[in-house]
C-alpha cells in the first residue's frame, strides 16, 4: 500500500513539475522546476528497488547538469522572461497526444512475450550497489571504460569550446602582469 | 489500481515522455529545449528501471546508467556550443537560425 | 537472272542518294547526270528481264528478307518479275529515263535542281517496288511510296501557296482511297490466310460471292484513288501545279497507271466477281467522257492534257473491267508514251511561253518551235487512235471489246468520247502552234528547246508510231499469265464498218478542230456566258461542292476536337503537373529551416510509425474485428 501511495504522490509531482516546465514563461521558474522533476524521479528508483541508480540520478543530474544549466543561464542572461512565439497549441498538444496515446495502447496491450530470456538475472540477496558493481566492472567493462573515454571528451570540448584567451596561463604569469581590468559585470584578464 | 504493475510506471514513462515533446515542439528558446530533451531523456530512464524490476533483470538498469552519462556529457557540448554561438550573434531564439532554409 | 531484278529495282534508289547528298546545294550536273544514267542502266536491266521473259524464260522470284514473321503472318520483302510486272517495268524504265535526261534541260535554272532529281528517282523506285513486288504489303509499300513522292514533286515549288495546297489534295485524296484498300488487303488476308499473290489467288475460288465482292470493291476504290477516278479526280488536274516532267512521268505513266495495275494484277479475283466488273467498266466510261467534256472548253493547256489522261483512263478500266486484262495493259504501255510525249513537249511551250499555260494567248508557234510542234502532234494523232499509230491498235480495241461484250452503252459512250478526245487535243495543237500570232502582243518570244531535250523525246515519238506492231508479240508473252481472250467480231462487214466509221467520224472531229482554231482566234464573249460551257468549265463544280460540303465542314470538326484536345487532354496533363507542382510548393513549408517546424514534423513522423506499428502488430485482431463489424467485407 506504500509503495502505491508513493508512486502516485512522486507520480503527480513529477508531471506537474514537468510540466510547468515546459509551459512557463519564466527561465528560472523552469529551471527550477526541472531540477524538482528530476530529483521525484530519483525517488522512483529508490521505489524500483534501483538504489545506486537513484543516487547517481541526484548527483550527475540534478547536481551537475542542473547546475551546469545554472550557469547556461546566467552567461546568456535569460533571468528576464522568455519572448516566445507562441505557436499553435492545438497542434502541439494534440501531436504528443497522440503519441502518448499510441505508445499506452502499444503498451498497455495485452501482448506478453513469453521466453523471455533474462541476461543479468537480480540477485536479491547482494545489495543494489554491490551487483551493480558487479555486473558493471565484468560484463558492462568496455562500454564503461568507452563511457569514460566519452566524458573525457565532452570534457575537453567544453573546455575549448567555452574557453576565452586560453593561450596565456595565468599561473605561470608574474603578479604585475595580471592586470585586472572591471568592466560592467565582466573581469576581464589581459 | 492499488497493486502497482510494469503497467503503470509504463503509463507515467509515456505521460512524461509527452510532456517532453510539448516542450520540444514548443520551446523556441535553445535552452529551454534542452531541457525538455532532458525530460524526454528521464522518461526513458523510468521506463528501464521498470522494466529491469519487473523482469528482474540488471540490463535495464545498466542501460539507464549509461543514459544518464550521455546525458550529462551531451549537456556539456550542447552548452560549450550554445556559448560559442551565443558570442557570434548574440541570440539564442530558434526563429532566427533560419540559415538551414529551402 | 536475279542480279538484274537487283540492278533494276535498286538503281533508281542509288540515284535517289546520290542526289540527296546535294539537296541543300546550289545545282550541280552532276547530280541530274548521275541518276539518269542509273536509271538507264535500270532501263538496260530491264530490258534484259524483257527478252528473257519473252524468249520463254522462267518467271523470275526472288525473296530479299522476311519483313514480319509473327504468328500466322508471314510477309517477306519479295520481288517477282512476270510476265505482267517486266510489261509494267519497261514502261516504267522507259518514260522515266527520258523524263529525267529532259529534265536536266528543264530544271536547268531552278534552284531546287539535286534536290529534284533526288525525288524523282525516289519516285521511280517507288513505282518499281510496286510493280515487282509479289505481295500485296510490298504493293502498299510501293503505293504509299509513290504518294509520297507525288506530294514531295506536286509541292516542288513549296513556296507557291497553290502547289502546296494541291500536293495536299493530292496526297489526302490518295490516302482517304488507301484506306479502302487496306480495308480491302484485310479481307484478303482475312479469308486467305496469305498476302502473297499466288497463294491469295489461288485460295479465291473456295470463297463466297458475298465476300469476294466486297474484296473487290475495297481494292477497287484503292485503287480509284490512285487512278482518280471519280469522285477522287479533282486532284489530277491541280497536281498540274508541279514542274512539268513530274507531269509527265507521273500522271501520265506512271502512278496513276497503279490503279489499273492493281486490278490487272488481281484479274483472278475480278474474274470471279463479274459483276464487280461491270461497275469498274461503266464507272470508267463515264469519267472517260466526264473527262473528255471538261477538257473541250479548258483554258489550260496542262490540264487539258491532264484531262486527257483522266479520260483514257477510263478507257484502261473499260477493258479491265470487261475482262480484257491484256487490252487493259496494253493501252497503258501505249497510252504512257503518247502521254509522255504530250507532257514534255507541253513543258518545252512553258518555257518558251514564259510559264504562260493559256492557248489563246499563244499561236503560231509552229514556226518558232518545228521540233516540238512535229512531236506533239504525232503524239496527238496517237491518241485520237488513227491507224497506224499506237492508239489505234490500243483504243479501238477496248471499243471493239466494249462492242463484242455485247455493252453496246459503254461502247457508244466511248465512241463519242473518241470523237471529244480527237477535238480537244486537236483544239490545243491547232491553237498553240496554228492560227493567228497572239503572243507576239505580249512580248513573248518563243524560242525551241535545248536540242539535247529534243533528242531525248525523240524515242517516245517513235515508240508513239510503232508500239502498235508491238501487239501480237506482247500478245503472246502476257497471255501466259492474263486470261488470253481475243476479241473477234464474227462478221467481217460490221468490223469493217465499225473500224473505218470510228476512223472517219476522229477525222471529222480533227477536221472541225482545225476549221475552228487553225486560224485567227478571238475570245467568244457570247459563248462564255451560255451556262453549260462555265458548267464544264468549272469542272461542274464539284471542287465547289468538295470544299463546302466535305472540306468545311471537316476543318469545323477538327477545330472542336482541337478545343477538346485544349480542354480535355492538356487540362488533364497540365493538372496533373500542377498538382505535383503544387504538392512540392506545399511541401517547402517543411523546409523553412526553422528547428521548432522540423522537431514537429520528427513528432509527426513518430506518430506515423507508431500507428504502422499498432496496426501490423495487431493486423489479425484488426481484421477479425473488421469481418465481424461490417459482414460484407472478407468471407
Amino acid at each position: 500500500m506504500f509503495e502505491a501511495i508513493a508512486f502516485y504522490t512522486f507520480a503527480v509531482l513529477t508531471t506537474v513539475m514537468f510540466y510547468i516546465t515546459v509551459t512557463t514563461k519564466q527561465a528560472l521558474y523552469a529551471l527550477t522546476a526541472l531540477a524538482a522533476g528530476m530529483i521525484f524521479i530519483s525517488a522512483f528508483f529508490f521505489i524500483l528497488g534501483a538504489d545506486f541508480l537513484g543516487a547517481i540520478q541526484i548527483i550527475v543530474y540534478t547536481g551537475a547538469v542542473m547546475a551546469l544549466y545554472a550557469f547556461g543561464m546566467m552567461f546568456f542572461d535569460t533571468t528576464r522572461e522568455l519572448k516566445e512565439k507562441n505557436s499553435s497549441n492545438f497542434i502541439v498538444f494534440g501531436l504528443s497526444g497522440l503519441a502518448a496515446l499510441m505508445i499506452v495502447l502499444i503498451f498497455a496491450a495485452p501482448i506478453v512475450s513469453t521466453n523471455m530470456a533474462i541476461a543479468y538475472p537480480i540477485d536479491p540477496t547482494i545489495g543494489n550497489s554491490q551487483a551493480v558493481g558487479m555486473v558493471l566492472f565484468t560484463k558492462y567493462l568496455v562500454p564503461f571504460e568507452v563511457a569514460a573515454i566519452m566524458l573525457l571528451v565532452a570534457m575537453i570540448a567544453g573546455i575549448v569550446l567555452a574557453g576565452k584567451k586560453m593561450d596565456q596561463s595565468l599561473t605561470l604569469m608574474q603578479d604585475d602582469d595580471i592586470v585586472i581590468h572591471e568592466e560592467a559585470n565582466k573581469k576581464v584578464v589581459i | 489500481m492499488m497493486e502497482i504493475g510494469l503497467t503503470h510506471y509504463l503509463v507515467l514513462s509515456t505521460l512524461l515522455f509527452g510532456i517532453g515533446l510539448v516542450g520540444v515542439m514548443r520551446r523556441t528558446n535553445l535552452l529551454m529545449l534542452f531541457f525538455a530533451t532532458e525530460i524526454l531523456l528521464n522518461s526513458v530512464n523510468i521506463a528501464f528501471a521498470a522494466i529491469s524490476h519487473y523482469y528482474n533483470d540488471f540490463a535495464g538498469q545498466m542501460f539507464a546508467f549509461f543514459v544518464i552519462a550521455i546525458a550529462a556529457s551531451e549537456v556539456a557540448v550542447g552548452l560549450g556550443l550554445l556559448i560559442v554561438w551565443y558570442k557570434r550573434t548574440g541570440n539564442i531564439d530558434l526563429m532566427t537560425m533560419t540559415s538551414m532554409k529551402g | 537472272m536475279e542480279m538484274y531484278l537487283y540492278i533494276a529495282l535498286f538503281s533508281p534508289l542509288v540515284g535517289s542518294m546520290f542526289a540527296a547528298l546535294f539537296g541543300a546545294n546550289k545545282k550541280t550536273l552532276w547530280a541530274g547526270l548521275i541518276p539518269s544514267a542509273l536509271l538507264f542502266t535500270s532501263f538496260v536491266s530491264s530490258t534484259i528481264l524483257l527478252v528473257h521473259i519473252m524468249s520463254g524464260g522462267d518467271v523470275i522470284h526472288v525473296e530479299l528478307m522476311t519483313w514480319m514473321a509473327t504468328g500466322n503472318l508471314y510477309i517477306p520483302f519479295g520481288f517477282v518479275v512476270d510476265q505482267v510486272s517486266v510489261t509494267m517495268m519497261m514502261v516504267v524504265t522507259t518514260v522515266s529515263t527520258i523524263v529525267h535526261i529532259y529534265s536536266i534541260g528543264y530544271m536547268d535554272h531552278d534552284k531546287g535542281f539535286n534536290r529534284f532529281f533526288s525525288y524523282l528517282s525516289a519516285f521511280v523506285f517507288s513505282m518499281m517496288i510496286l510493280v515487282m513486288s509479289d505481295n500485296f504489303a510490298g504493293l502498299f509499300i510501293g503505293w504509299e511510296g509513290v504518294g509520297l513522292c507525288s506530294w514531295l514533286l506536286i509541292g516542288f515549288w513549296y513556296h507557291k501557296e497553290v502547289a502546296t495546297w494541291s500536293a495536299n489534295e493530292a496526297f489526302i485524296m490518295n490516302r482517304v482511297a488507301d484506306l479502302a484498300m487496306l480495308i480491302g488487303m484485310f479481307l484478303v488476308y482475312w479469308n486467305t490466310g496469305t498476302l502473297q499473290y499466288d497463294e491469295a489467288f489461288a485460295a479465291m475460288p473456295a470463297l463466297d460471292n458475298h465476300t469476294l465482292t466486297i474484296m473487290g470493291i475495297f481494292l477497287f476504290i484503292g485503287a480509284m484513288g490512285k487512278s482518280a477516278q471519280f469522285p477522287f479526280h479533282t486532284w489530277l488536274a491541280d497536281a498540274m501545279e508541279g514542274p512539268t516532267p513530274v507531269s509527265a512521268l507521273i500522271h501520265a505513266a506512271t502512278m496513276v497507271t497503279a490503279g489499273v495495275y492493281l486490278v490487272v494484277r488481281a484479274n483472278p479475283l475480278y474474274d470471279l466477281i463479274p459483276d464487280v466488273g461491270l461497275f469498274i467498266a461503266s464507272l470508267g466510261a463515264f469519267v472517260a467522257m466526264y473527262a473528255a467534256s471538261m477538257a473541250l472548253v479548258n483554258r489550260d493547256m496542262k490540264r487539258i492534257i491532264a484531262y486527257s489522261t483522266l479520260s483514257q483512263l477510263g478507257y484502261m478500266f473499260v477493258a479491265a473491267g470487261l475482262g480484257a486484262y491484256w487490252v487493259a495493259l496494253f493501252h497503258l504501255m501505249a497510252h504512257a508514251f503518247f502521254k509522255a510525249l504530250l507532257f514534255l513537249g507541253a513543258g518545252n511551250v512553258m518555257h518558251a511561253m514564259h510559264d504562260e499555260l493559256d492557248p489563246f494567248k499563244m499561236g503560231n508557234l509552229g514556226k518558232a518551235m518545228k521540233g516540238t510542234m512535229i512531236m506533239m502532234t504525232l503524239a496527238s494523232v496517237a491518241l485520237a487512235g488513227i491507224y497506224p499509230l499506237a492508239g489505234f491498235f490500243s483504243k479501238d480495241l477496248i471499243l471493239e471489246v466494249g462492242f463484242v461484250e455485247h455493252h453496246y452503252i459503254i461502247y457508244t459512250v466511248l465512241l463519242l468520247t473518241a470523237g471529244m478526245t480527237a477535238f480537244y487535243s486537236f483544239r490545243l495543237i491547232a491553237m498553240v502552234f496554228h492560227g493567228n500570232d497572239r503572243h507576239s502582243e505580249l512580248g513573248i518570244h518563243p524560242h525551241e528547246a535545248y536540242k539535247f531535250m529534243l533528242v531525248a523525246m525523240a524515242p517516245l515519238a517513235i515508240l508513239a508510231v510503232i508500239a502498235g506492231s508491238f501487239k501480237a508479240y506482247y500478245y503472246e508473252m502476257v497471255t501466259q499469265v492474263l486470261p488470253a481472250t481475243e476479241y473477234h467480231i464474227h462478221s467481217a462487214t460490221t468490223f469493217w464498218i465499225m473500224t473505218i466509221g470510228t476512223q472517219l467520224f476522229v477525222l471529222l472531229s480533227i477536221a472541225y478542230a482545225y476549221k475552228k482554231y487553225a486560224r485567227v482566234v478571238k475570245e467568244d464573249a457570247a459563248m462564255a456566258q451560255k451556262p453549260f460551257y462555265k458548267v464544264l468549265l468549272n469542272q461542274y463544280y464539284i471542287p465547289e461542292f468538295y470544299e463546302t460540303f466535305l472540306t468545311q465542314p471537316y476543318r469545323e470538326l477538327s477545330k472542336m476536337m482541337w478545343q477538346i484536345d485544349m480542354k480535355i487532354v492538356d487540362a488533364t496533363v497540365d493538372g496533373i503537373a500542377g498538382i505535383i507542382y503544387g504538392t512540392g510548393k506545399a511541401t517547402h513549408k517543411m523546409q523553412d529551416g526553422n528547428l521548432s517546424t522540423m522537431l514537429k514534423w520528427m513528432v509527426v513522423g513518430l506518430l506515423v510509425m507508431l500507428i504502422l506499428a499498432a496496426v501490423y502488430a495487431n493486423a489479425g485482431i484488426i481484421w477479425n474485428m473488421a469481418t465481424t463489424l461490417v459482414p460484407g467485407l472478407g468471407a
